[in-house]
């Protein structure tokens, strides 16, 4: 395992070359779809960039502020319907009903997170799920606002200055600004001092209050941030589906997020883009074996605890101060640290130091 | 009409309490809860309905047979997804992993049985009336059932020399250990005795309802720890009392309130418990150290 994992590092690109590959790669991104015609190819990259972005919602309060939550399609479900209820029978903007709906989303994700700010681990797990399913029984029993189990329909497409968005084309970019979007934001969030306070206190809320960083705060503000996000990407998919009904929002899809998060690496950006993207697409083309899907996911994740429990691309943990080496190497910030004449053996003397 | 509701809700509630006890217990000596239970005593409710239908077997025998099954399937469980994690000390893995488990198991299920729901009977129902409150064969049955277990359950963690080697292991896994005690035999018996009362209450409740399905456990296991919660995690007598104060809310709010969010119930009370008193009725203020 060790050795995998230092030949694995041994491949260190310079600041230049990683900026090309994003270049290269957001250029590709952008002329997908006239490269790719099949709608159906395309419908399976919306999904993919959709679940990434839920994926990245439920990863900011799993895998950065610590807390299990199972409700996730809650927000998700509350983001789409309350979008719909206003563009559909209010006639408001799409883009004003979303911010609505991420703005009360928001706010009822803190209130949901008030009876958990005291508790552990399972018992968030337990209240998020009931609080899920809560909801779904709403959905289901609230006919005069929702339409009960038969669902929204003929939900109309969003205009922006004047321009209709509708097609898959146009959805695809779409989807593909939220998740740049949602990229952007996770990693400027990540290396900013709010994100790193909560990455202490999802290591040991304890030993941070002595550290003088207050866990609820930030434990408050991931639950408030990851449901806002969820309830835009809801609010995208009743849209795109043009339909939403309570079947969508069912504890199942949660777990699917979850596994998604889950495999792909808690606390992680790349990891979580992989993990939706793996357990999007790997269903869709092999078809034949779909009524196995859940039975492996299940199966995935249990194997995945055992053998890695950080997940396929886990969150690179803060060791050592790499500034201190820098300057104690006498190599200044911004070059490329790595270079020839730094052989493994001289490098790993300091780190011990 | 009242009384009607509630002795619905206490049979119901007797089911609720068996279960709860399984979350209960393994609550009290591992501090995790035991995702994969709710779809151990469907599985068990299964094993149940085949053993009924296809092997033909007496009541009785069908039910403590059934159960040991079960009993075995929990114990296996414990085995591939909760021990090889526990060593590694990562609450969140250990999480994972249960929930991997009960996906897995909820879902083998729908492969192998079909999602469809499969009717399951044994005896036949009569109907009594008392004053006006109407009760069948089936609700006695299963209640004087609810009774012997929890007596012997009482019987075995109170009374004999297993008990105290568990009660020991709630308090301190180490502290028992360096006491003698084999500490990993003591966590599979405890799955084992959980999946044995889950394995009696999912049979109880298929009958109750003549209901058999894939995803029977996943609603009765989180009401189960609702009640368990609800009595305070990891005290025995606590989770009896909540199960029985769960089936009752619940039966009262589905008869007065509105049946349409008769599921609901169950969590709407957990969460005002977690709010106004997390350790619940029972429980013992739990301190956290770093």
């Amino acid at each position: 395992m060790s050795r995998w994992k230092s030949r694995f590092e041994k491949i260190n690109f310079t600041y230049k070359q990683k900026k090309i590959m994003k270049i290269v790669a957001l250029i590709l991104l952008l002329v997908f779809p006239y490269l790719i015609t099949s709608t159906y190819i395309l419908h399976i990259v919306i999904s993919c960039f959709m679940y990434a972005c839920l994926t990245l919602s439920l990863n900011l309060i799993i895998g950065w502020s610590g807390q299990f939550s199972l409700g996730h399609v809650c927000f998700y479900g509350m983001g789409a319907y309350i979008t719909t209820l206003l563009t559909k029978f209010a006639g408001i903007n799409f883009f004003i009903a979303m911010g609505i709906g991420v703005i009360f989303t928001a706010g009822f994700s803190a209130l949901l997170c008030f009876p958990t700010l005291k508790l552990r681990g399972d018992y968030i797990a337990v209240v998020t799920l009931g609080f899920g399913e809560v909801f779904r029984l709403f959905l289901i029993n609230a006919v005069d606002i929702t339409r009960g189990p038969a669902g929204i329909p003929a939900i109309p497409k969003p205009i922006l200055f004047g321009l209709e968005i509708s097609g898959k084309t146009m959805f695809y970019y779409f989807s593909f600004l939220l998740l740049v979007v949602f990229v952007v934001f996770m990693s400027r969030f990540n290396n900013s001092g709010f994100g790193m306070s909560m990455l202490t206190v999802n290591e040991d809320d304890i030993a941070a209050t002595s550290l003088g960083i207050n866990p609820k705060k930030y434990k408050l503000v991931a639950f408030m941030i990851g449901g806002g996000m969820a309830a835009m990407i809801g609010s995208f998919y009743s849209v795109y589906m043009g339909m939403i009904a309570p079947t969508s929002f069912a504890y199942a899809e949660s777990i699917k997020v979850v596994s998604m998060v889950v495999l792909g690496g808690l606390g992680s950006i790349p990891g979580a883009i992989l993990g939706a993207f793996l357990l999007t697409a790997l269903p869709e083309f092999l078809r034949t074996f779909s009524q196995y899907r859940m039975v492996l996911f299940g199966a995935a994740m249990v194997i995945m605890m055992i053998f890695k429990p950080d997940g396929i691309w886990s969150r690179k943990n803060r060791t050592k101060n790499e500034y201190k080496i820098k300057a104690m190497r006498g190599v200044t910030y911004g070059e490329n640290s790595r270079s020839k004449e730094c052989n493994n053996k001289f490098w790993w003397s300091y780190c011990s130091r | 009409m009242f009384l009607q509701h509630v002795v619905n809700g206490i049979v119901i509630g007797g089911i609720y309490a068996m279960v709860a006890l399984g979350y209960s217990m393994v609550y009290g000596v591992l501090q995790i809860v035991n995702w994969a239970h709710a779809d151990v005593l469907m599985f068990g409710t299964f094993i149940g309905m085949l053993l009924t239908t296809v092997c033909g077997m007496p009541v009785v025998a069908m039910v403590i047979f059934a159960a040991f099954l079960t009993a075995i399937l929990g114990m296996s469980v414990e085995r591939l997804a909760y021990r090889p994690i526990k060593s590694s000390n990562r609450r969140m893995a250990v999480l994972v992993s249960a929930l991997g488990m009960s996906t897995f198991l909820q879902n083998l299920a729908q492969l192998v049985f079909g999602s469809t729901t499969k009717p399951f009977s044994t005896i036949e129902k009569v109907t009594y009336k008392i004053d006006g409150i109407s009760f069948s064969n089936m609700q006695i049955i299963i209640l004087s059932i609810t009774a012997i277990m929890l007596i012997i359950l009482y019987l075995l963690v109170y009374k004999s020399k297993m008990g105290i080697a568990m009660r020991a292991c709630s308090v301190s896994i180490s502290n028992a250990k360096l006491m003698g005690v084999n500490t990993n035999a003591i966590i599979s018996i405890t799955f084992g005795v959980g999946a044995f009362m889950a394995g009696i209450a999912g049979i109880c409740i298929g009958t109750y309802y003549s209901a058999v399905y894939p995803t029977m456990g996943y609603l009765l296991g989180m009401k189960a720890f609702a009640a368990a919660i609800l009595g305070g995690i990891g005290s025995i007598t606590g989770a009896v009392a909540g199960g029985f104060v769960i089936g009752i809310i619940e039966s009262l709010g589905a008869g007065y309130i509105s049946s349409g969010y008769r599921d609901a119930y169950a969590f709407i009370v957990m969460i005002i418990i977690l709010v106004i008193r997390p350790s619940g009725i029972m429980g013992a203020k739990h301190i956290d150290k770093v």
